[in-house]
């Protein structure tokens, strides 16, 4: 692999750009693998990384029907943060956190991993007493959450409508520091990239047909491109989980939702951190390029049509407009929706199947973007050791039955 | 936006006017007790989630807020036919995707 640097891209000037190396091959499928990963998405990517890396398992493939990052991870607002409530979640997205802090140069790719700090607002005396509530139990959890008044939130703001007679009055904030935004593509992109290098093979438009298997345990699986062998199937599939499940006869507790986000025409800088608001089903960052990235809420219906309502975006926008009146002349870009796959208690499901050599990894809705690195991580260890990474070990599939539930629809960001 | 036609109200409204509950015909176990934690599971956090032709129900919340049902495809959202509570489906959504 091709070293990045300052100095590569000095030398490489001097040809005008023309002799960059290909960033990945694009292998003919093998016989058989020790491992596939189906989906080469983020999540699907960063797991074969891991396992290359830390497992040294090299003999494995990532199957995508489509290209690579080609899903949701295209999809998402690039919201990173890790201030979840409860134990189980909050290690979980903190142990994604502090992956991401070194991951740049780990991957050497240029990920524009910007810790910009996220701010979640309070607009009424229950979501000030949800907020304080959290920052508390993130606070016991080592995790970098603080409560601000409206002052300190309007001093991080300017441009937020912090007024008493404000729609939507902004009552305080709880404060990440360490949280911001990375870029998307480049994440999918570094994690190929550095998996390839480890000799991963990345399959693209190699779609998973059937999942074979003998004696109760996994042994292959039937693509467009013939049938391939495998020990193990990882489905990091995101809303197709649920279709890799039915061909094992498997039922999996998702449901898919359309999710939407939206971006302005690039304007100058003008917003330096993320701006969540749970209550109004709103959020906004800008992007490195200048367009306002805003999310906004998901559609109760199910849906896979990869684009959302009217009136959803309509809510969103009159929501953004009310807290911030400067942008209430701003073009609209484009607006699209990712299809979310969500589990009654918003959290993924990580875990083995009764099925030996068959692994899920899905369910994580409207929050996987930031999860990315972390995901990967315990995900690869649950599948080279055939055991669940201690951080993954309370998303299994059985707290369905056990009614153990991680309850974090609170501080999912986003409705469900 | 959806164009709903509420079975009560017998008109065309608004999707504002309405809100999805989710999966219609789903039945509250009679005897719970009886139940097995699987199959308690099962009526709890288990749903079709089909691509395709999907029974589900919605509320008319700003309307006459009743509940009725609906057969809707969840790629194309097109709606072929709103009925009772009660009654069931003229187009019945396949089992394959």
């Amino acid at each position: 692999m091709e070293k990045y640097s300052g100095f590569g891209l000095l030398k490489h000037s001097l040809s005008h750009h023309e002799n960059w190396q290909r960033v990945w091959r694009n292998p003919t499928p093998k016989k058989h693998y020790d491992a596939i990963i189906v989906g080469g998405g983020g999540h699907g990517l960063a797991t074969a990384y891991y396992m290359a890396k830390e497992h040294g398992m090299t003999n494995i493939a990532v199957v995508e029907k489509g290209y690579l990052g080609g899903g949701n991870t295209a999809r998402n607002t690039t919201i990173i943060r890790s201030n979840y409530l409860w134990d189980e979640a909050a290690h979980l997205y903190e142990h994604s956190l502090k992956l991401w802090e070194g991951l740049a140069q780990d991957l050497n790719y240029n990920l524009m991993f910007s810790q910009r700090g996220v701010l979640n607002l309070g607009h009424t005396l229950q979501d000030m007493r949800d907020i304080e509530r959290r920052v508390s139990a993130n606070r016991l959890n080592g995790i970098d959450s603080q409560l601000l008044n409206t002052a300190e939130v309007q001093d991080i703001v300017p441009i937020l409508d912090c007024s008493k007679t404000a729609r939507y009055p902004v009552m305080g904030a709880s404060w990440q520091p360490r949280g911001g935004t990375a870029r998307h593509d480049a994440v999918a992109w570094g994690y190929a990239r550095a998996a390839d290098a480890l000799g991963v093979d990345l399959l693209q438009q190699t779609e998973v047909t059937g999942i074979r298997r003998k004696d109760g345990a996994v042994c292959g699986v039937e693509t467009n491109r013939g049938f391939i062998s495998a020990d193990k199937v990882a489905c990091v599939a995101a809303g197709n989980s649920g279709t890799l499940a039915k061909m094992v006869g498997m039922e999996l507790p998702l449901e898919s939702h359309p999710l939407q986000a939206m971006v302005s025409e690039p304007i100058k800088p003008i917003i330096d951190t993320v701006v969540m608001s749970n209550h109004v089903h709103g959020y906004v960052s800008q992007s490195d390029k200048g367009d306002l990235v805003i999310g906004a809420g998901i559609d109760g219906y199910l849906g896979y049509g990869q684009r959302g309502s009217f009136n959803i975006v309509e809510h969103t926008i009159s929501a953004i407009i009310e807290m911030f009146p400067i942008f209430s002349r701003v073009r609209l870009n484009r607006a699209w929706g990712g299809i979310v796959d969500t589990t009654p208690d918003a959290c993924p499901i990580i875990s083995k199947t009764h099925i030996k050599g068959l692994y899920f990894n899905c369910g994580w809705g409207t929050g996987g973007f930031k999860a990315t690195p972390g995901s990967g991580n315990v995900f690869a260890h649950t599948v080279a050791k055939d055991e669940p990474h201690p951080l993954a070990k309370a998303f299994d599939i059985d707290r369905f039955t056990s009614g153990k539930l991680i309850d974090e629809h609170g501080a999912a960001g986003v409705a469900h | 936006m959806l164009h709903i036609y509420c079975p009560y109200c017998e008109e065309f409204r608004e999707e504002d006017e309405f809100h999805p509950v989710g999966e219609a015909h789903i039945e509250r176990p009679l005897e719970p007790e009886a139940l097995t934690d699987e199959q308690w599971s099962q009526y709890l956090f288990f749903r079709k989630n089909p691509r395709g032709l999907h029974h589900e129900m919605w509320v008319h919340g700003a309307g006459c807020r009743k509940f009725f049902n609906m057969t809707r495809h969840t790629v194309t959202y097109k709606i072929l036919e709103t009925y009772k509570m009660g009654q069931q489906p003229s187009v019945v959504a396949e089992e394959s995707e």
